[in-house]
């Protein structure tokens, strides 16, 4: 029975669970007269919603209940929230249009909700579901990002315009002073492309409604618990908090799109007491695709103004960013401060400046996926450096290095402040892991096979262990963004951890383990984790924007911290000596300068047995909470290099190496972290080459199955090179910097680097298909023919 | 999925007999394309019948120069059969190819042909190899079978039982997977019988699979991948799709054709 260490690659404690089928998933949970909600939803991108007539579906067998947007109305119940307030340039806050839970009025994307039947079965639901008429009046749609702004066709009437805000960023005048003294101006456009998030676990809520206490509880896929219940209490009205209690059990992947809250869960609880049954959606795939929110989904012009030298001087930044047909949980935050403070990448960029335009449009809403911003930003920083570099005939690497920010603190002109980092330490282990010196070598061996190849960096930075209150506060958060542990220890001294975090996949049970096997000096075995349910856990933030090891492990920290306080002032009761020159390590109190010691174990019980304690003095038991809120981002750095082979007969593009060295400060478990590099890439590499949303001109989503948005497959992945250095993160205990989107964020311009690499500097966009490389191969071909 | 009346009888006789007498009834063969438009209520049948049980619908022997496959014969039987593999091996590696190991082990070569999907696999192997196709009322040469988009010539209770290919050795068939279905956006077969070549193009025609007689009368001349240097099929007739407008999968085929011809001269 030993202790397992942080930095210890030990295997995942919920893994048998989930391998051999025994996860319980909100899919799995019954409640005891159950019914079953379907969803009628719009086939139109943009109708007026001229009548509902549900009678001859509420005489079908099982119906129990029909329901739509009056019937809420109603019952006053609120409408979904944007909880991130972003002001315009001159100052007013952003235009945003009414969010009901089932359609009011209008219908304003394919698959909004315009009514629920609740059934007895599910089929049943859905017969019922095919028999209510509804009066569409169609209306045109506007679907097209950078043509959304001013079009004839308005989404909302409270954005005329379609503009839910123009917000900037940065200092004008420094940057077109910095542009006016450029020697050379790189110049992109760039299209962020729209993705669909694709959990492997559909979002599924079980509403149920005890009466005798007046008691709801929901069951739902939510990667943050408590911020649903918050949210579905205080604005959409449905209990209050002490009335309400939320569960998110297993979760199968989240990746963003399940940090919000959605109709279907508001809708489930409210019906369950609606109709005195516990009522239960699962989400299908087709409904997945068209109502989980999306992500991405930006067009941008990006400049970059260097001087003679090659030192980067300035950048320019216009983007406009398409928010869906209505505001969800987080979406304002994603292509503002999520997006333009991370502008700097890794390199001394004395002045920038960004603006965004956020726009309606006719389609899913867009909310945070992986990266969230982030991996917008990158993918111009890196596209812009890698182009810029092309064009004043540098290496890449070199120019990378000449930028980069060297003494830290660095303040960089769009808000952040780095803390801490090495990013030449990056790059040159990336370089020998990639075998850079003999690229010249292979681009050669694979032109002799009639093929291309071609090398692609990338040089990322994050800003992650969302967030410090007080910051994120004055940029228009709802609310800060800290995280709560409570740490129990039961009498024979194993341990429970109650944490706001919630583990969709991340490995929690296991690493938040480690920390406190590591601290307490006790078995990973004896500490269990507790998470995502409202009952268990009194309050916390959950989990997104890697957050879980800075800001959730921290808590724990401070916790443990006054786990081991009181440990010592019990041992110093029972070994009668003074608190202060209680010790305590491996495990056991000692007395300082002598053998006298107590285990951690029999520390416990003490506490609990409490026969000596005497007086008011010293309270018996052995439990301690905390609140951890951030002083500032962390900063996760790295370099990715991507080699890849194009066929140019077929425009298959083939990766045939990857090297990644991040910096994620200290590492609780290099296997877990190491894994989260692999998805993240996967995830990164899916938006660079293969998945794509679209909706055709009308609004309908073409690309709404797997037959026609390509996901990544093991198939399209060499080995990666996964290496690592360490600078400590300085603002949180454990020098935890985050690792779950580093990947996502690498990966897109990497890819797109070397694409471009191989095709003699031929721009392409994502996702670049077989045939959209093919073309630009023969693009490329006929300019250097004509060269 | 709406509610249905499920059907298994023993015989391709007792089968025939259930699809007279039930109306609207479809038959299940393997049901990767008829289970999922059935989930998501695209198609109604009042009953399945399924012919999984059917021991005369299956199994692969070599009757003289001819391999006969049994109509309810999985792609992973067809993949791995020595017989297939010895007297056809492109057929084999055709089957081979067909989706992924779960796939190729509940759908068969009959529910295949007779669904007529333009990006499947086997019509193109049916189309070069001059196959028989033989239902419980009649015998049908391949090129008389599929008779356009999911259309062939079965006519209303007819039931395919089996299906004959040609040995041949000279054969190779190539495809370009569509990049999100891993269906074949472009697959060529192209089969050598004694002085006769075939080229036999699925997943691009609008009207199903066809044959490329350019290619087919280049490959007479010299039966070589070279021998298709600079031909180039026209667009025209080809479908566009998002993964793959016209001229893109036209040039596909080319470059399949070649990889095709490479595999049955074992290059």
């Amino acid at each position: 029975m030993s202790v397992t260490p942080i930095g210890t690659s030990v295997r995942r404690k919920e893994d048998h669970r989930f391998i051999t089928g025994r996860g319980r998933y909100t899919d799995d949970i019954n409640r005891p007269g159950q019914a079953y909600a379907y969803f009628l939803r719009s086939p139109y991108a943009h109708a007026e919603l001229r009548g509902i007539d549900t009678q001859a579906a509420s005489a079908m067998p099982g119906v129990i209940g029909i329901f739509t947007g009056s019937d809420l109305a109603t019952d006053k119940v609120g409408g979904l929230i944007c909880g991130w307030m972003i002001h315009n340039k001159d100052g007013s806050p952003m235009r945003a249009g009414s969010h009901p839970a089932l359609a009011q009025g209008k219908v304003r994307y394919v698959g909004d909700h315009v009514a629920v039947v609740v059934a007895e079965t599910l089929a049943q639901a859905r017969d019922a579901a095919e028999a209510i008429t509804v009066d569409y009046g169609v209306l045109p749609a506007v679907v097209d990002t950078a043509r959304a702004a001013g079009a004839a066709t308005v989404v909302h009437q409270e954005a005329p315009d379609n503009t839910v805000f123009n917000w900037h960023l940065g200092d004008k005048a420094a940057t077109d002073a910095a542009f006016a003294q450029a020697a050379h101006v790189t110049r992109l456009d760039i299209v962020n492309n729209r993705l669909v998030p694709n959990a492997m676990e559909p979002r599924a809520a079980v509403g149920d409604y005890e009466a005798g206490e007046g008691i709801f509880t929901l069951y739902t896929t939510s990667q943050n618990p408590h911020v649903a219940r918050l949210v579905l209490s205080a604005f959409i009205g449905i209990a209050p908090e002490n009335k309400l209690r939320v569960i998110a059990p297993d979760v199968g992947g989240g990746f963003g799109s399940k940090i919000f809250i959605y109709a279907e869960e508001t809708v489930c609880v409210w019906a369950a007491k609606k109709v005195g049954r516990p009522v239960k959606w699962t989400c299908d795939r087709t409904e997945a695709f068209l109502c989980d929110a999306h992500g991405r989904d930006h067009v941008t012009h990006a400049e970059l103004a260097t001087d003679a030298g090659g030192r980067i001087l300035g950048m320019r930044v216009e983007t406009t960013a398409n928010l869906g047909a209505y505001l969800s949980t987080f979406s304002s935050s994603v292509p503002t401060y999520l997006y333009a403070p991370l502008l700097s990448g890794q390199y001394n960029v004395p002045a920038i400046y960004c603006e965004v335009d956020a726009v309606y449009t006719n389609t899913a809403p867009v909310d945070a996926y992986r990266g969230a911003g982030r991996p917008e930003a990158t993918f111009v920083v890196e596209r812009l450096v890698e182009v810029a570099a092309r064009e004043l005939g540098k290496d890449p690497a070199k120019f990378r290095m000449q930028n980069y920010v060297r003494s830290f603190p660095h303040q960089t002109p769009v808000i952040m402040n780095y803390d801490a980092g090495d990013y030449a330490a990056s790059m040159k282990k990336a370089l020998e892991l990639i075998d850079y010196d003999g690229i010249g070598r292979r681009k050669r061996d694979s032109m002799r096979r009639g093929k291309l190849r071609g090398i692609g960096f990338s040089s990322y930075i994050e800003a992650c262990g969302i967030a410090p209150s007080a910051a994120v506060g004055s940029l228009g958060a709802g609310v800060g963004l800290w995280e709560s542990a409570e740490v129990r220890v039961n009498p024979v001294g194993t341990v429970e951890v109650l944490t706001g975090s919630h583990s969709h996949g991340q490995g929690h049970e296991t690493t938040f383990a480690q920390l406190v096997s590591d601290r307490l000096g006790i078995p990973i075995d004896n500490v269990s984790i507790l998470h995502g349910d409202t009952d268990k856990v009194q309050m916390g933030m959950g989990t997104y924007g890697s957050r879980s090891g800075a800001v959730g492990m921290s808590a724990i920290y401070k916790a443990l911290d006054k786990v081991i306080a009181k440990g010592k002032k019990v041992a110093a009761h029972v070994l009668e000596a003074d608190e202060a020159d209680i010790d305590f390590a491996d495990g056991n109190f000692s007395v300082k300068g002598t053998d006298r010691k107590l285990d951690f174990g029999s520390c416990a019980l003490q506490a609990y047995v409490a026969h000596k304690f005497n007086g008011q003095e010293l309270e018996p038991g052995l439990k301690e909470g905390a609140f951890y809120d951030p002083t500032n981002f962390t900063f996760p750095a790295g370099v990715h290099i991507c080699e890849v082979e194009i066929d140019p007969e077929t425009g298959v593009t083939k990766i045939e190496r990857w090297a990644a060295v991040d910096d994620f400060g200290n590492v609780i478990n290099p296997m877990i972290v190491e894994g989260q590099v692999h998805g993240g890439i996967a995830q990164g590499v899916g938006q660079a080459l293969l998945e794509v949303a679209r909706y055709d001109a009308g609004g309908q989503l073409t690309t709404a199955s797997f037959m026609d948005y390509c996901m990544p497959r093991a198939y399209d992945f060499p080995n990666f090179e996964v290496g690592m250095t360490v600078t400590p993160c300085p603002s949180n205990p454990l020098g935890i910097k985050g690792c779950g989107e580093a990947g996502a964020i690498a990966a897109p311009p990497a890819v797109i680097n070397a694409i471009t690499d191989a095709l003699g500097h031929e721009d392409i966009a994502m996702p670049a298909t077989p045939m959209a490389v093919w073309r630009a191969a023969q693009r490329s071909a006929n300019r250097l023919a004509a060269e | 999925m709406y509610a249905f009346t499920y059907h298994r009888p023993a015989t391709a006789r007792q089968a025939a007999g259930l699809l007279a007498r039930r109306e609207d009834s479809k038959l299940l063969a393997g049901g990767h394309t008829l289970l999922p438009a059935m989930k998501a209520r695209l198609a109604a049948p009042s009953a399945l019948i399924d012919l999984s049980e059917c021991a005369d619908l299956k199994g692969i022997t070599l009757k003289g120069r001819n391999i006969v496959i049994g109509a309810m014969t999985t792609h992973g039987e067809v993949a791995n059969s020595p017989i297939v593999q010895q007297a056809a091996p492109a057929l084999a590696h055709l089957a081979s190819l067909i989706g992924d190991p779960a796939v190729r082990h509940r759908g068969t070569i009959g529910g295949s042909v007779a669904n007529n999907d333009p990006a499947a696999d086997y019509p193109a192997a049916l189309i070069a190899m001059g196959a028989t196709v033989t239902t419980n009322r009649r015998k049908l040469a391949a090129a008389d079978f599929f008779t356009g988009l999911y259309e062939t010539a079965l006519e209303e209770g007819e039931i395919i039982t089996k299906i004959a290919f040609p040995a041949i050795l000279k054969a190779g068939y190539a495809k370009f997977r569509n990049p999100a279905s891993r269906y074949a956006m472009v697959g060529v077969f192209v089969a050598k019988r004694g002085p006769e070549v075939r080229v036999a193009v699925i997943g691009a025609g609008e009207g199903g699979v066809f044959r490329w007689p350019e290619a087919e009368a280049a490959l007479k001349t010299r039966f070589a991948p070279k021998s298709l240097d600079g031909l180039k099929h026209t667009s025209a007739g080809i479908n566009g799709d998002m993964h793959a407008d016209p001229e893109y999968r036209a040039h596909l085929i080319g470059v399949m054709a070649k990889q095709a011809v490479a595999q049955a001269v074992g290059k």
